[in-house]
């Protein structure tokens, strides 16, 4: 974002600027917030290298002063990180299926083929988003142990991660609104050549929405990587726990510099993916939130 | 009726059960993993479960959990929680905020800096936070030492427990909000800031009667629904605390109360009844939220 005109002047007038007092400022600013948001993921990363002695030496190093690189070695093996990692994966890229899936066809059926009762259904899906998530868990819970009319257990199934992360309003909200804005006569035109619902779905709809569906994959993924209580009830079993609730199940077994290993190898992923889409990751942020 | 009124008929219905075709897989989610446990959460304050058999309690359960000796203390210490959270996590982006936009250089990577924490995996900074709290070999209170100020026992010392986990989670959580912020103050109009320099007005007269009112709107959605995700605070003690309860039960949350109930003493009525409790007081919160907005509108 570029300031260069006038017209976007800010608190301080950008004309009137004492050019020594900004430069300092900006250093110290930078300075400060490199400090402050860095310097912690920073020491997660060479906390997770000191050696079992120094890790509780007091008083403690600011670097590790010998490097013990096999924590992180210690930590992929005694955690079974490969495998928590692989849960992690497939929980979080099934979510994001049945979100795509489920959520998109839902939204396009709100916006475009307007059922009967379709507002009522939209207005109880909107409603959900004022009831308070914790106050939700434990009823839930009970539902995943016993579904109701099949009686079915979910418990210790992908379907407990998987189909709940569809019942999100958010997701419904952001695609139909932005399914409003496609042009109607354009879906009148592929209907007159004879496309169907699904066909002008996949072939109009989707190619023009986009930057919507990569903000709600994006997000459908980081919430399943960054979701704790949840995957700690829903998933007991070591075998089939997350990053999360597996590293703190066994956080109390293990020394601390281990510990810390693991907690950085499983910040790594969400910090590279982070980097890597960080522009769709902040515009789909304020995309989401400005909703009024 | 005639063939030619029937076919409009079947074409709607046709129509129509294409439509709801496309909607029912998102609906049966919904169903079951919202509208259903919401249901059931009212049902079941009002429930008893004894050996597998279900019958009526009346006010029973929010009679146990009122009368539970952790109730105040626990509300106390959400109440706490949230107070803190909001000196901290609710002044603090905002003047970041103001401050990011000032800059005219370096700001994609001072935005990606204080959006960094919030990719972080919680139980991963959360336990980094843990080890540096340390009274020991933390770093937190080596650092305080070196600049001679008072050092604390952070998570073990019964005053500073909750301040140590306000820091923490704002440090996760604050990067949302302050780029929500700067999105808010880049829509503010320039000649507002001419027009208020023009009239005399510093620095400081400048962010009070422009800044603010320009972006109130969006600081009294964020300060609600800021109120309502601090009041349900987990995560932080959870894991800062070993289990959620601190020395003394200094860290024990609301939330904290329910997962025990549910999930250590197996009273899913009880821990319903006081969901339902902290439901009302979060509405409570939304209803007078809704009101000032309205008046606020006028």
């Amino acid at each position: 974002m570029s300031r260069t005109g006038n017209d976007s002047r800010t608190l301080v007038n950008a004309a009137q600027l004492n050019r020594t007092r900004y430069r300092v400022v900006l250093v110290v600013v930078v300075l400060l917030f490199t400090a402050a948001f860095v310097g912690p993921v920073y020491l997660l990363v060479t906390d997770g290298l000191k050696g079992t002695t120094e890790a509780i030496r007091t008083p403690p190093t600011f670097y590790p002063h010998q490097v013990a690189a096999g924590n992180y070695r210690d930590a992929w093996d005694r955690l079974d990180i490969a495998r928590l990692l692989l849960n992690t994966l497939w929980y979080a890229f099934g979510a994001l299926a049945f979100q795509l899936v489920l959520d998109v066809a839902a939204a396009y059926s709100l916006s475009k083929l307007r059922p009967v009762l379709g507002n009522a259904v939209l207005a109880l899906m909107l409603a959900t988003l004022m009831i308070p998530a914790m106050v939700l868990v434990v009823p839930q819970y009970l539902t995943v142990l016993d579904l109701p009319l099949l009686h079915l257990n979910l418990l210790d199934t992908p379907w407990a991660i998987w189909l709940p992360s569809v019942a999100n309003a958010f997701n419904i909200y952001l695609l139909k609104r932005f399914f409003d804005s496609v042009p109607k006569e354009l879906l009148d035109s592929a209907a007159i050549d004879g496309a169907g619902p699904l066909r002008t779905l996949t072939a109009i709809v989707l190619p023009m929405s986009r930057p919507i569906i990569g903000v709600v994959s994006i997000f459908a993924l980081v919430n399943v990587w960054k979701d704790f209580l949840w995957p700690l009830l829903a998933e007991p079993d070591p075998a089939k726990q997350t990053l999360n609730a597996g590293i703190y199940s066994l956080s109390l077994g293990v020394p601390e510099n281990v510990l810390i290993a693991a907690a950085a190898i499983s910040a790594l992923p969400t910090v590279l993916f982070f980097l890597v889409f960080q522009r769709s990751i902040m515009s789909g942020l304020t995309a989401g939130s400005l909703k009024g | 009726m005639t063939s030619a009124a029937i076919r409009p008929v079947s074409r709607a219905l046709r129509r129509n059960l294409t439509a709801h075709g496309f909607l029912i897989g998102a609906v049966l989610c919904f169903a079951c993993f919202s509208w259903y446990p919401m249901v059931r959460e009212v049902i079941m304050s009002f429930q008893r479960q004894k050996a597998g058999r279900t019958s009526w309690a009346g006010l029973h359960n929010l009679r146990q959990v009122v009368n539970d000796p952790s109730f105040w203390p626990a509300w106390r210490n959400t109440a706490e929680f949230t107070a803190l959270a909001l000196l901290l996590g609710f002044a603090l982006p905002f003047a970041v905020a103001v401050v990011m936009n000032e800059l005219r250089h370096a700001r994609g990577y001072l935005r990606v800096l204080v959006y960094l924490p919030v990719m972080l995996p919680p139980v991963s900074a959360l336990l980094l936070f843990k080890y540096l709290y340390n009274p020991e070999y933390g770093l937190f209170d080596h650092v305080l030492a070196l600049l001679h100020l008072p050092t604390s026992g952070w998570l073990q010392s019964p005053d500073m427990a909750m301040f140590a986990v306000v820091i923490a989670s704002t440090w996760m959580n604050m990067g949302s909000a302050t780029l929500i912020y700067l999105a808010a103050l880049q829509g503010i109009p320039g000649e507002l800031y001419e027009a208020a320099e023009l009239d005399g007005a510093g620095l400081l007269r400048r962010v009070w009667h422009v800044t603010i009112p320009q972006t109130g709107s969006i600081l009294s959605l964020m300060l609600m629904l800021q109120i309502v995700a601090t009041m349900q605070v987990f995560v932080e003690p959870f894991v800062l605390t070993n289990g959620g309860q601190g020395v003394d039960g200094s860290t024990t949350t609301v939330v904290y109360l329910i997962y025990q109930y549910a999930f250590n003493f197996s009273n899913y009525g009880a821990a319903c009844a006081l969901g339902l409790l902290l439901l009302l007081v979060l509405a409570g919160f939304s209803a007078v939220y809704v009101r000032i907005d309205r008046r606020l509108e006028r």
